[in-house]
């Protein structure tokens, strides 16, 4: 079975900018995206989810590395300073590099 | 004291003392829709009884109002507050717009008291929403604010809370009392157990601002109660002008003295991302949402029953 090495980006953060953070993420080359809801505690304080503008979202996308770092580079220009925001990044294997 | 009331008390005491109570997300989602549905649809059938063009002064005044309140507090937060701009102008934006949750207790207010009070305020919720969030971005930003403006406007006119009172209003409209005697099982009749509910979850929430209210403290908490006190003020002299009747005094005023949660934090977070919402939050929902329910609305009551006696209006 062949397998292709790609970046996974997890990015965890408000839900308030959704809607304006996928448009950016679309822009800047991901393919896909998969979201969940999350709730826990940073640098910014607990967010319990519970209610509209105490809810926290984890975006997960698979791409190129290219790309990755084109969105690395974005939500730093954009979103750092004023939103409660992390990125981390992993290596990942794909079956169908096509689709990423 | 409200049932309703006594329920927002058991909220916020149990959110103090870190009760492992919570409603789930979707509950609250639910009871927010559906309170949201009820009241538009209520003015709806008020708005199909009255000659609409009747109302189209009382509607420009209120808005007149909803721009100049956040124009009245953000001086005061700039100069006694010491607040950055960003900040100074994002809490006028949710002190000059209202709450659809205060507005729900009012109504129960008068309800369970039988003051009657004009049916379309509905109307006047919607209205109020929209203009302190523009006049908040202007004071941000400054008048080049073109695109910002745009980009917060459809976040706030498809926000849940406009589409849900605005759909609930034309089709109160269209359906008319007769209409809606089949949904009243759902969303009438059972208004007062959701507020219930509703305020359970709300003084949860309110209870979880007070750490932050600490931190920023007696400022905060100043102009979180005396800014509604004013504006109530505010509204109970309009609504003299506009020849509203006692229970319609009431509702205005508790409508200019109520603070946004939920529409203004998530326009403010998109169009002046720098202002801190831990701020705002903690002073409309930690002071001012609370203030209002158990102290501001018997006030404002009160405050409008003296100046109707004094000007031997209806």
């Amino acid at each position: 079975m062949e397998q292709h090495p790609r970046r996974l980006l997890t990015i965890v953060t408000e839900s308030a900018i959704e809607s304006h953070l996928i448009r950016h993420l679309e822009r800047w080359g991901a393919h896909g995206y998969t979201i969940t809801d999350a709730r826990g505690k940073g640098t910014r304080g607990v967010r319990e989810g519970n209610w509209e503008a105490n809810r926290n979202l984890r975006i997960e996308i698979v791409c190129d590395d290219t790309t990755a770092g084109r969105i690395a580079e974005g939500l730093r220009e954009h979103y750092y300073d004023n939103y409660a925001m992390i990125l981390y990044t992993s290596d990942v294997d794909v079956l169908r590099p096509e689709k990423f | 004291m409200d049932p309703v009331v006594l329920f927002f008390l058991l909220g916020v005491t149990a959110g103090v003392l870190r009760s492992e109570l919570r409603l789930p997300v979707q509950v609250y989602e639910l009871l927010s829709i559906m309170l949201l549905l009820a009241i538009g649809m209520k003015g709806g059938i008020e708005l199909a009884r009255q000659p609409f063009l009747q109302l189209v002064p009382q509607m420009l005044a209120v808005i007149v109002m909803g721009f100049i309140l956040p124009l009245l507090s953000f001086p005061v937060l700039l100069a006694f507050g010491r607040l950055p701009r960003a900040d100074a102008a994002s809490i006028a934006a949710h002190y000059g717009s209202v709450s659809v949750g205060t507005f729900a207790v009012v109504v129960a207010y008068l309800g369970s008291r039988e003051v009657d009070f004009e049916a379309y305020m509905p109307l006047f919720v919607v209205l109020l929403e929209i203009p302190a969030i523009l006049v908040g971005i202007v004071l941000a930003k400054g008048l080049a604010s073109g695109g910002k403006l745009r980009e917060s406007a459809h976040e706030v006119l498809l926000g849940k809370s406009i589409v849900l009172l605005v759909g609930g209003l034309i089709i109160g409209w269209i359906a008319g009392a007769d209409g809606l005697a089949k949904l009243a099982p759902l969303f009438f009749d059972p208004f007062q157990g959701l507020l219930a509910l509703f305020l359970l979850e709300m003084g949860l929430v309110t209870a979880s601002q007070i750490g932050t209210l600490r931190r920023y403290g007696v400022f905060l908490l100043a102009f979180g109660v005396l800014t509604p006190v004013l504006s109530a003020l505010i509204g109970l002299g309009l609504a003299l002008v506009l020849g509203l009747s006692l229970g319609g005094a009431v509702v205005l005023a508790t409508l200019a003295a109520s603070a946004s949660y939920i529409a203004v934090p998530a326009a403010m977070r998109i169009s002046v991302p720098e202002a801190n919402p831990a701020l705002s939050l903690a002073a409309s929902l930690g002071v001012t949402f609370p203030f209002n329910v158990l102290f501001g609305i018997p006030l404002y009551h009160w405050l409008a029953g003296q100046l109707y006696a004094i000007t031997g209006a209806a």
